[in-house]
């Protein structure tokens, strides 16, 4: 009977995480929270809760830019304006920051995009392993229609945070990793081929991939990553007139749709 | 002056007032005036399947429309979505957070809208033919690249731990059909089920039940994972606020629960050498 495994957890929850025994202590991964992990940076200690172990200080600071360099405080940029449009309605700033991660969660912007780009990585590197060459395979993605997230055609010529990023990787010891090589590879040949451009997405995904976070980890460890520039977004709004961020007037919603009709001349 | 922003919509009209641009005199949906005439003469479901769908419905659909909503209107605590938000509810939470939760929990692959919409996709794929449902089932995935969403670890629209179709889903399953067209998914299912479950080996779930609906409907897979996660929403408030009353004494805190298994005990400080 399938539901027989139930039982099992049903009153009993066997976890090698760590627990919080209330009134007394905490372990989180075999060490004491309060003693023993109390020298991390909020920011080091998530990705030990995630890695389940200590991925070192080079990897945090790396990290901690991906963080720091996309923390922008304007409210033009979507999941920014879920927070703006919060503090102008005068909701709670959980709720605000919340739902503006939420839509982090996207396809052309945010996760869909870091762990799709961080899988064609990985999926090229195997590719190669077998003696193949990386123009093929990314030829063969390019014709089954795949999105090549972190390359396309480009909205804007540059994107500022690859220069930010390839700084930081030189200065924490990650600018020679094979990923990164293959990410600007794979950029020379879309770039004579089809005229695409790269952005911080390849960068930041090859980098991951040398740093050798899955795609479940990385997707963990960027969910909070948009949350700094949403605050300030939030507090601006919440300190103007309420409703006064960017009102929508009627004639601003352009209408394409059928003509009036009457309801009951409608067939049913 | 009007704004040099502006938001395109194929549904959605709204004429001003005269004497203030930002307030609504008039809205159309697909055409039809809302406050004028769709809301004193259409039903709540007629109204919802017009604004998905474009068309007013047959009134059989948004029967059967209705029919569903009920039976999601409250699948009960044990339920995780509806579990999320008591969770929410008996700490005093805001009701948008309970109700955030219980989107968020409903969302899953399993038993949630994700699950729902790959569903919807195999009825698109695999329309009535059952060998063709029976190798999908087994090998749901659209391609082998990883995703914000994890790999299937059952057959979508079927509950691993569950053994035969629970007595309540049969009901649901034998009562939409009659609201159902003779020839579409839900009839299929129902005539079907026994074959595909014993090609699953497992039960189907809800998400069956419901997709089959929504594409009796003709709704896409975008359009029936929002109307599930909407449909969901009303036993989660109600057991949310049920929770805020009855209190937070009366709720499970699992910590006796859980065990470590690899507990280190209590932090001993490094004895410094020279010390005694």
């Amino acid at each position: 009977m399938n539901h027989e495994r139930l039982f099992k957890t049903e009153s009993h929850w066997l976890t090698r995480i760590g627990k919080a025994y209330l009134t007394e202590r905490v372990v989180m991964h075999g060490k004491d929270l309060h003693h023993e992990l109390d020298h991390f940076e909020w920011l080091h200690l998530y990705l030990y809760s995630i890695l389940e172990r200590d991925p070192g200080v080079n990897v945090a600071k790396m990290l901690n830019s991906y963080w720091v360099g996309t923390s922008y405080p304007d409210p033009s940029i979507w999941p920014n304006h879920v927070a703006a449009l919060a503090g102008s309605v005068r909701t709670t700033p959980s709720l605000g920051l919340m739902a503006g991660l939420s839509i982090s969660e996207a396809s052309i912007y945010g996760r869909r995009p870091e762990v799709r780009a961080l899988d064609f990585f990985y999926r090229a590197g195997r590719w190669c392993d077998e003696g193949n060459p990386l123009e093929e395979f990314v030829d063969n993605e390019k014709s089954l229609g795949r999105i090549l997230y972190g390359y396309g055609r480009p909205l804007a010529n540059t994107d500022e945070r690859i220069a930010f990023t390839l700084e930081k990787a030189r200065e924490y010891g990650f600018a020679e990793g094979r990923y990164l090589k293959m990410a600007f590879d794979v950029y020379e040949h879309l770039n004579s081929k089809y005229g695409y451009s790269m952005n911080v997405a390849a960068v930041h995904a090859a980098l991951a991939a040398d740093m050798g976070f899955s795609c479940e980890e990385y997707q963990l460890i960027l969910t909070p990553c948009f949350v700094t520039g949403m605050a300030p977004c939030f507090r601006d709004t919440k300190r103007r007139p309420e409703g006064s961020f960017f009102p929508i007037r009627c004639e601003s919603i352009v209408y394409h749709g059928v003509g009036k009709r009457d309801w009951e001349n409608s067939p049913t | 002056m009007p704004s040099d922003y502006v938001y395109h919509s194929n549904f959605w009209l709204e004429e001003p007032e005269d004497a203030n641009p930002f307030a609504a005199k008039a809205c159309y949906c697909h055409g039809y005036d809302v406050y004028g005439q769709i809301i004193s003469r259409a039903g709540w479901f007629e109204y919802l399947l017009l604004m998905f769908k474009g068309e007013r419905p047959q009134p059989a659909e948004a029967a059967l429309l209705e029919k569903l909503a009920m039976v999601l209107a409250n699948q009960g605590p044990k339920e995780a979505s509806i579990r999320a938000a008591m969770n929410g509810g008996v700490a005093g939470t805001n009701h948008s957070s309970a109700l955030m939760s219980s989107l968020a929990v409903g969302s899953g692959l399993y038993g949630g809208s994700q699950e729902l919409e790959v569903c919807m996709r195999l009825w698109g794929e695999c329309g009535q033919n059952i060998e063709h449902w029976k190798t999908r089932l087994q090998d749901p995935q659209e391609d082998e690249r990883a995703d914000i969403w994890p790999n299937l670890e059952h057959a979508p629209g079927f509950d691993p731990n569950g053994d035969d179709i629970p007595t309540t889903l049969r009901q649901s399953l034998d009562l939409l059909v009659q609201y159902a067209p003779t020839e579409g998914a839900l009839h299929w299912l129902q005539a079907h089920r026994e074959a595909l479950e014993a090609s699953v080996g497992y039960p189907i779930s809800i998400s069956a039940v419901a997709a089959a609906a929504f594409f009796d409907l003709g709704l896409d897979r975008d359009q029936g994972s929002m109307l599930y996660l909407i449909l969901r929403l009303p036993g989660a408030a109600v057991h949310a606020l049920e929770q805020k009353k009855m209190g937070w004494k009366k709720f499970p805190f699992y910590s006796s629960a859980i065990e470590l298994e690899d507990d280190p005990g209590p932090y001993k400080p490094p004895v410094s050498e020279g010390k005694p």
